[in-house]
């Protein structure tokens, strides 16, 4: 019963993890990019330790499980954040179909 | 279940090699920065299901010290684009 719900959050997981790769090669800048990967990559990932965990249940990599989801999902999302700010700083321009950029006024 | 454990890690494997596909090809330094980032996360997912199929933990122990040391080389790589100091 415990392989069978690990192995459903197995399965949603890798198809999180491809919906983001399909986004990485997919999209048009850099900001587009890292938006899909970084959510769906992140949440993918957190899917397949939390199959971990229902998979040995409460033993030492149950519990290894459990340390590394709360890292893997503020650290990807902070270190993420950082990033786009430094790319935008750095000047690497929008896409030519980008509607609306509220960030310019911030910075000025 | 074992070769759906094989089918879901090759299609993780061949996920990360999409993901050297953006680090070689990428027109910027911050889209192989991206490439760099998400490469690392793939790789803990690769680490997850290698530990349940040869049912050992202490691979999980690679995936934790991989995930605390992206977090760091990419924020020390933020801090280098946005032009600042380390110390600042």
């Amino acid at each position: 019963m415990n392989d069978m719900i690990s192995l459903v959050f197995i399965v949603i997981g890798v198809l999180f993890n491809l919906l983001g790769c399909i986004g990485i090669i997919r999209l048009p800048d850099v900001y587009n990019r890292l938006q899909a990967a970084t959510k769906c990559v992140t949440l993918g990932t957190c899917s397949i330790l939390v199959g971990v965990l229902f998979y040995f249940g409460l033993s030492d990599a149950g519990i290894k499980a459990v340390i590394a989801i709360p890292l893997l999902f503020f650290g990807s999302t902070v270190a993420a954040h950082a990033l786009i700010r430094g790319t935008y700083h750095f000047g690497v321009k929008l896409s030519d179909k980008t509607v609306k950029d509220d960030y310019k006024d911030a910075v000025k | 279940m074992t070769t759906l454990l094989n089918i879901l890690l090759y299609t993780q494997i061949a996920l990360s090699g999409v993901c050297l596909y953006r680090i070689i090809r990428g027109p910027s330094i911050p889209d192989r920065m991206v490439g760099v980032d998400i490469f690392g996360i793939l790789v803990v997912g690769i680490c997850a299901i290698i530990s349940i199929q040869t049912e050992r933990s202490f691979i999980l122990d690679i995936g934790i010290a991989w995930i605390i040391l992206s977090f760091i080389g990419t924020l020390t790589l933020a801090k280098y684009l946005s032009g600042k100091k380390l110390n600042e």
